[in-house]
């Protein structure tokens, strides 16, 4: 028994070199809503790859997210994030973990109403020193992170005059978008997760986004991972995923433990 | 330093609710100070009136009520002391001077009080200062009449002017001393004690109004007139007090057993310092009901700020979860939360302290003419600068409430709000 954990562990490390993300046997449910049990018993993203995950909601991609980017832990099985177990960190290097690795895009309301434009992107930079210093080391002599901020705007497409801005709470919702985008691709976090960024866009301003944010995540050499409802966008992702594949139906086994131990 | 800046954005984002917190905290801080200030002023402006007085003498009755009447014009004596205690008492060699007080009778409202023409030189209030004359000069004659400054100013006397002394204290009092007219020989420069509100004459002067009375009632038998009244020797019989001092303080404590146990009558002596200080304990609940209602005001104010913070709350969740996703951990929500509060109850303090200044600054004037309380306009000094802080600690106790709500809130949602 012992033995077979340990073999699991070191396989999980060999792929993870090659792995930017690797699930591993992990089962997971809300205390709250313990109706719901997530069971992932196999899940890897490769290193640069653009992954689309497809699945309606409900369908628990909210829960591998919050596994993937560390704001739960599993309650069995290893989530290891560029080679880190992130079971094995405490709480507080975990929201560091996110901060320096994780570029998140949500479906809407991405932006604090108050604070400018500027202010929106450069915010995980507080949080992250790495990245902080990625962005002051790739800038020009005297440059500051603003003007990084304002560098990324302008190649996402918000003019002069949107960048400007005070307050976020009068831009579209695509403006929106890509001001949350600029967010996440600021000092070049490894992996970018989107989830159904735009679903709230019409057809034509879809397209444009992803096509931006696609050359964005090229450019940095990043990993993208994009969940959505709708499969016709996977033509352009490597690799396309159906969330039930990826979570095994809760098998009545688990839910006899789960009720038994709730009990 | 990131999480005051997006406190103070996020409350910027809200100003209009945070604007009313902070003036509702600044209101009750500036109540809070300003009934501190009030008290201070009105200890200090009692323990002004009497300065560089070492004993007060009087009948045998309680240092409170002595100091009361004798100091403050405040209710009446029980009794008189005799005016050959009085000459004994001062013949001793270690009284530097000795002023005597009689009081019982009152001109328009005003008490009058006799004295002698020593009163004015060594009467001080206010750190030691001594009385000065607006015009005029102490009474000489029999019928001279010295005015507090409120007594003129009430009454528009001028020097010269004639005025009728009336027997007992009430503001209408049917029984006058209309056929011993006296006139105004000086008026006093203003001091903010009781002082003010007080017509001064001679002890002879008093004897000499009462001279065809007998037990409050007018002799029968005809009136002498003034020039007769001038003729006689006039020695009281009686005072109702006498300030003392001393040559040396050291002596203070050796004098007062000598009046406190003096053998031809019953006698009181008490240190001014010493009856303000019982004064004090007597008024002290008052005050301290005083001090529990602002307190309470305070502690209204906080918890207004709370239920400001708390009503945000659910439509914040979101923002949390911005915050949450980019790496701030809960902590970071906390100190957010909490720095909110602390901004509210640091800005509603110095709200609180610039207005109870420009207030202070604006009306110290005219409580000082109409209250006789002189407000000083010093620096907080350290007891205030402690229940300042003492008001910010509390407010960041306060903020604890929400902050740890919206901790607990961010743990469960994580950067994905779930409704």
């Amino acid at each position: 028994m012992d033995k077979t954990v340990t073999n699991r562990r070191t396989s999980a490390r060999d792929k993870a070199l090659n792995n930017v993300v690797c699930i591993d046997n992990v089962r997971f449910f809300w205390d709250a809503a313990h109706e719901f049990v997530v069971h992932i018993k196999n899940f890897e993203v490769k290193r640069g790859e653009k992954l689309l995950l497809v699945g309606p909601s409900g369908s628990g991609k909210s829960t591998l997210l919050s596994l993937l980017t560390g704001i739960v832990l599993p309650r069995s099985g290893i989530v290891s994030v560029l080679n880190e177990d992130l079971g094995g960190l405490s709480n507080r290097d975990r929201d560091r973990f996110r901060a320096e690795h994780f570029g998140i895009i949500f479906q809407m309301f991405n932006l604090l109403p108050y604070g400018s434009v500027v202010d929106n992107v450069i915010l995980p930079l507080n949080f992250a020193k790495e990245r902080k210093a990625r962005v002051l080391a790739g800038l020009a002599r005297g440059g500051t992170e603003e003007d990084e901020a304002r560098r990324l705007l302008s190649r996402l497409g918000l003019s002069q005059d949107i960048q400007k801005r005070k307050s976020t709470a009068a831009l579209s919702v695509g403006q929106q978008q890509r001001v949350a985008a600029a967010r996440a691709l600021i000092g070049r976090p490894e992996i970018i997760v989107a989830d159904e960024p735009t679903s709230a866009l019409d057809r034509n301003r879809q397209s444009i986004f992803l096509e931006l944010l696609f050359e964005e995540v090229g450019a940095l050499g990043s990993t993208l991972i994009m969940v959505s409802h709708d499969e016709s966008l996977g033509t352009s992702f490597d690799r396309v995923l159906h969330l039930n594949d990826v979570m095994a139906a809760p098998a009545a086994a688990d839910i006899g433990v789960r009720e038994g131990g709730q009990a | 330093m990131i999480i005051a800046r997006l406190a103070l954005q996020s409350l910027k984002n809200r100003w209009l609710t945070a604007l009313l917190t902070v003036l509702a905290i600044g209101l009750s801080v500036m109540l809070f100070l300003g009934v501190e200030k009030i008290r201070n002023g009105a200890r200090a402006s009692f323990a002004d009136t009497i300065s560089g007085t070492d004993l007060i003498m009087g009948a045998r009755s309680g240092s409170v009520q002595l100091m009361l009447y004798s100091v403050f014009r405040i209710g009446n004596a029980t009794n008189n002391m005799s005016w050959s205690s009085f000459q004994k008492i001062a013949k001793r060699p270690d009284v530097a001077w000795i002023v005597p007080l009689s009081l019982g009778d009152s001109h328009r409202g005003f008490r009058v009080l006799g004295t002698t023409r020593d009163y004015f030189k060594y009467v001080r209030f206010r750190q030691k200062q001594n009385l000065e004359f607006m015009s005029g000069k102490p009474f000489d004659d029999i019928f001279d009449a010295v005015l507090g400054a409120d007594v003129a100013a009430a009454l528009g006397y001028k020097l010269d002017d004639p005025l009728i002394v009336a027997h007992g204290l009430g503001r209408v009092s049917f029984s006058k001393h209309k056929d011993k007219p006296f006139r105004v020989a000086g008026i006093l420069a203003k001091t903010g004690t009781p002082i003010d509100r007080t017509v001064h004459v001679s002890l002879k002067a008093i004897e000499a109004i009462h001279i065809d009375w007998q037990t409050g009632a007018r002799r029968r038998g005809g009136t002498m007139s003034t020039d007769q009244v001038r003729a006689l020797d006039l020695q009281p019989k009686s005072i109702t007090a006498a300030l003392i001092g001393l040559k040396s303080k050291l002596s203070v404590f050796r004098v007062q057993r000598a009046i406190n146990e003096f053998k031809a009558e019953p006698l009181t002596a008490t240190l001014p310092g010493v009856a303000l200080q019982e004064l004090w304990q007597l008024i002290g609940q008052a005050e301290t009901a005083l001090k529990v209602v602002s307190a309470m005001v305070i502690l209204t104010a906080l918890l207004g700020m709370v239920t400001m913070i708390l009503t945000t709350l659910n439509e914040r969740r979101r923002e949390m979860a911005i915050l949450r996703s980019v790496g701030a951990g809960p902590g970071t929500i906390l100190g957010m939360m909490l720095s909110e509060a602390a901004i509210l109850t640091g800005l509603g303090v110095v709200l609180g302290m610039v207005a109870l200044y420009l207030a202070l600054g604006l009306a110290r004037g005219f409580i000082d003419a109409q209250f006789g309380i002189y407000l000083n306009l010093s620096p907080p000094d350290m007891h205030e600068l402690m229940t300042l802080g003492g008001i910010v600690i509390g407010g960041i106790l306060a903020g604890l409430l929400p902050a740890i709500r919206a901790y607990r809130m961010s743990l469960v949602d994580g950067m994905l709000v779930r409704n």
